[in-house]
């Protein structure tokens, strides 16, 4: 291939009404025949069952369409957005959007998988059962803890889990005046999130001149009311703590748990352990390091790991194994509870089990390698286009994702990362991700190109990003007025966005704000 | 109809800086400035500034006062103004600026520009208070207040966005000055004039992952939440100055001081713009609290805009009794600088130097460096 080029794209765009916009009262999709006599005389009328706390006297408001109609509305969606597996999915750093080899989504679609019930007898389920317990030994090697939860339904649920433990642990020594957990600005904003929700008061750490979190200003804010450190290494800006194992050994010294957030396993997966860098608990998101699709495409897992102490208060049941088969563990009388219903996403689990089968142990690492390989190639290419200067970390290597700044050229055009954002879409781009708020790199912009990617696909995203740039330079308005081929709208009035009088996240809420 | 844009240069601002002379304000040292060489540096800040402004030529009307005020250098940009008042030429004074902030605010200005430093921001919010949203060219030799942007590119660039529409948001932002002999004489003493109102440009786009930026009422109102709810019977709070420290107070009165010391408790006020002696009258003997918040955009927790809490009451209340609040943004802008302490009294100073917490939010707290 030749240098890349930047693709004459052009989206559908259906100016597509909401559904409720489109009902026609008395249309049906389906009408239903009517239960014959002779069934009807035998069932009389089953919904005199129900109990009428549980029964409608008034029907939904629902949307009254036509099977082609409401086909041809979700094609037409469909088109219009810039969803995974169209061009290289780099753009949304932080997310780990690899590839999901579609063998996998043969095997959940198994009826050996998909006919199961959740509620069947442990001896009818042996299969997934083993696939779950299987995958936990892959865990538990990739972290070095000892026992994991498969339970949980996303990244910020296993943090959310991993705070009531911590506070399970705390309780179970009688130690109750901890209630406060320490993160840091570049963690995962749930990592003071979930412990929030959980009950615990946060301190959030800011980050120093070098973008490491101040190991001086966490001992100054470390106490005896401190039940524990949530933190991400390499924290989103790509930058991984050489002293990480300061801060566990300092909060161990104050009697505090240390919890390692590794949704941002990729750059180090086979490659370092969270127990070996002092952590006591971490999580893995298994829908995203672990190849199962995330997002839109399908329901998440977090796994959860403790070290064998911390065992107890998993949530219950855990998958055990007798040697000869598999069962549920239901009498753990110190655990938390349940934190979802049933087992969890088992078609997620089953994704990940495969995949990793698939790569075997020095897969894994490879995969983490050329993810950090992938990442430095693109920010060379990156931080050679006008307008972005990368902060903090001069001559140090990054891992797996880098947060980009477009400060300058926001400076030197007026052009800022969100039209740059708009503009990428008019290349067939998913729009990049910017970074939590608040935004403490100004104007960002954060990249991650898992392994998954091509020399050939990072450099037409840096095409892009190029092309962008000297738009802005050139003619800094046609930026700002992006998007033109791209159904993404501009948002004419932002400032709504913000006023709680005129946000409607439902139908019922815009007929009410706006009509 | 076209936006209208009213413009003010303090043609003496910043002609002290290079000459070691820390300020303008005063007749007699505009005439040392010029003995010692001094050139204007605001008339071409001002200029540059007004270049950026070319994309919306045609649909803006800039409005100014006559030569050196604002005139020529609109000319300069390439722009014809409407000229309104009259100076004495080469020989303009801070009633000038007084009275050209007054006539354009008048003249129905949608935005005021102003090229100068904390003098010219000072005599500004003498003239029309917060009648009208202002911006400030910086131009100035002190600039202490939060009025500017960063550069003068960036205020012709906000200048625009604000006047086309795509900048709606409006911040407060603090107008502070020091005493300019004081400083000559080495002692820094920056005091808390009030507030300005100044265009902010906010990130609008909705990220699905991230959720709303939190704005910066909503911030502030879950500080005042936060230390509300932790409010102790029986203990005196002592509240300083600024809109964060604002947004607690008006939870307890209606018309408690912005600019001022206010001291409360058992959520009562107890006095309202207190001075040092009254601050030491009142904790005599009782237990008490002070609350600040971070003044300005340098970091200062004491020693500016609020000496009321002076080195006598701080070492009377102690520092275990000291609560920092400061929304995120604030802290961010700050961009890793430590929090500063400039009381004039090293052993008072020395008190804070190390780490202080700082509440954020409900339950939210960070740990920030203080140096003196």
């Amino acid at each position: 291939m030749g240098i890349a080029k930047v693709r004459n794209y052009h989206q559908a765009h259906w100016d597509e009404p909401i559904i409720f916009e489109m009902s026609t009262p008395g249309v049906r999709g389906i009408l239903t025949p009517a239960v014959e006599e002779e069934l009807q005389a035998k069932t009389g009328n089953v919904f005199s069952r129900l109990p009428a706390s549980v029964r409608r006297e008034t029907p939904p408001a629902l949307p009254e369409v036509d099977q082609k109609r409401v086909l041809s509305h979700f094609l037409h969606l469909s088109q219009e957005t810039l969803g995974s597996n169209l061009t290289p999915d780099v753009s949304l750093g932080t997310c780990t959007m690899k590839y999901n080899p579609r063998v996998q989504e043969d095997l959940v679609n198994e009826p050996g998988l998909a006919c199961l019930h959740p509620s069947q007898d442990s001896d009818t389920v042996q299969g997934i059962l083993e696939v779950y317990y299987k995958f936990e030994q892959i865990l538990k090697e990739l972290s070095g803890m000892d026992r994991f939860t498969l339970q949980p339904g996303g990244g910020a649920h296993a943090v959310f889990t991993a705070a009531s433990i911590i506070r399970a642990y705390h309780r179970s020594r009688g130690d109750l005046g901890r209630n406060e957990i320490i993160t840091t600005m570049f963690s995962h904003p749930c990592d003071a999130a979930s412990p929030a929700t959980a009950g615990f008061k946060v301190t959030t750490l800011m980050p120093d001149e070098n973008g490491y979190p101040d190991l001086d200003a966490f001992k100054a804010a470390l106490s005896e009311h401190v039940a524990s450190i949530h933190i991400t290494n390499p924290e989103d800006t790509g930058i991984y703590n050489p002293n990480i194992d300061k801060f566990t050994e300092a909060a161990h010294k104050a009697g505090a748990l240390c919890f390692y957030d590794q949704a941002n396993l990729n750059g180090v997966m086979g490659i370092a352990r969270a127990r070996d860098a002092g952590f006591d608990m971490c999580h893995f998101n298994v829908h995203k390091t672990f190849s199962s699709p995330h997002g839109s495409s399908g329901p998440a897992t977090g796994a959860l790991g403790v070290r064998a102490d911390l065992a107890k208060f998993l949530p219950y049941p855990t998958v055990e194994f007798d040697g000869k088969k598999y069962y549920l563990d239901y009498d753990r009388p110190e655990s938390i509870g349940k934190v979802k219903g049933f087992m969890g996403s088992a078609p997620v689990v089953l994704r990940a089990y495969a995949w990793c089968m698939m790569m075997g142990p020095d897969g894994l690492r490879e995969a983490a390698e050329i993810s950090v390989l992938n990442n430095n190639y693109l920010q060379k290419k990156v931080e050679a286009i006008p307008g972005e200067v990368t902060r903090y970390a001069k001559g140090h290597r990054r891992l797996e994702q880098v947060r980009y700044s477009w400060e300058k050229l926001k400076a030197d055009t007026g052009v800022g990362t969100e039209d740059g954002m708009r503009r990428l879409g008019d290349f067939g781009i998913q729009h990049y991700w910017t970074s939590h708020h608040p935004w403490v790199v100004p104007e960002p912009m954060t990249l991650e190109p898992c392994e998954t990617f091509s020399k050939e696909d990072l450099d037409e995203y840096a095409s892009a990003l190029a092309q962008i740039s000297k738009e802005a330079y050139d003619n800094p308005e046609f930026v700002k007025a992006a998007p033109y081929n791209c159904a993404a709208h501009k948002v004419k009035n932002p400032a709504e966005l913000d006023d709680p009088n005129k946000w409607a996240l439902t139908w019922k809420a815009y007929l009410r704000k706006h009509q | 109809m076209a936006a209208k844009l009213g413009l003010i240069v303090n043609p003496f601002a910043g002609m002290g800086g290079r000459v070691g002379l820390k300020g303008t304000d005063g007749r007699e040292i505009q005439v040392r400035c010029r003995e010692l060489g001094a050139t204007p540096e605001a008339p071409s800040r001002a200029t540059e500034a007004l270049k950026q402004l070319s994309s919306i030529q045609g649909q803006v009307q800039i409005i100014t006062y006559p030569f050196e005020m604002g005139e020529d250098e609109t000319r300069a940009a390439g722009f014809v103004p409407k000229v309104i008042g009259s100076i004495q030429k080469g020989n303009t004074t801070a009633s000038d600026t007084r009275t050209a902030a007054i006539g354009l605010q008048e003249a129905g200005a949608d935005l005021i520009l102003f090229a100068g430093g904390d003098g010219t921001a000072r005599d500004i919010y003498a003239g029309i208070g917060n009648r009208c949203v202002v911006l400030g060219i910086p131009a100035g030799v002190k600039m202490h207040s939060a009025v500017y942007a960063i550069n003068p590119r960036a205020a012709g660039k906000l200048a625009t966005m604000y006047l086309e529409g795509t900048v709606r948001t409006i911040k407060e932002a603090e107008v502070m000055d020091i005493d300019e002999n004081a400083f000559r004489e080495g002692r820094a003493s920056a005091q808390l004039y009030g507030y300005l109102r100044v265009p902010s440009e906010e990130s609008f786009v909705q990220s699905a992952k991230a959720g709303r930026r939190e704005s910066d009422n909503a911030s502030v109102e879950n500080i005042a939440y936060a230390i509300l709810d932790q409010m102790e019977p029986d203990c005196l709070y002592i509240l300083g100055p600024g809109t964060t420290m604002r947004g607690i107070k008006s939870k307890i009165s209606p018309d408690s001081t912005l600019l001022g010391v206010d001291v409360i408790l058992n959520k009562q006020v107890i006095a309202k713009d207190a001075n040092e002696k009254e601050l030491l009258r009142l904790i005599k003997g009782k237990r008490a609290k002070i609350i600040v918040t971070i003044i300005g955009g340098q970091g200062y927790i004491f020693g500016r805009g609020n000496q009321q809490i002076s080195p006598q009451v701080l070492k009377d209340v102690g520092k275990e009794n000291v609560i920092v609040v400061a929304t995120k943004d604030k802290i961010i802008s700050l961009v890793g600088k430590p929090l500063l302490v400039d009381t004039g009294d090293a052993i008072a100073d020395n008190m804070f130097v190390g780490y202080v917490k700082v509440v954020t939010g409900y339950s939210q707290q960070t740990v920030m460096k203080v140096t003196a």
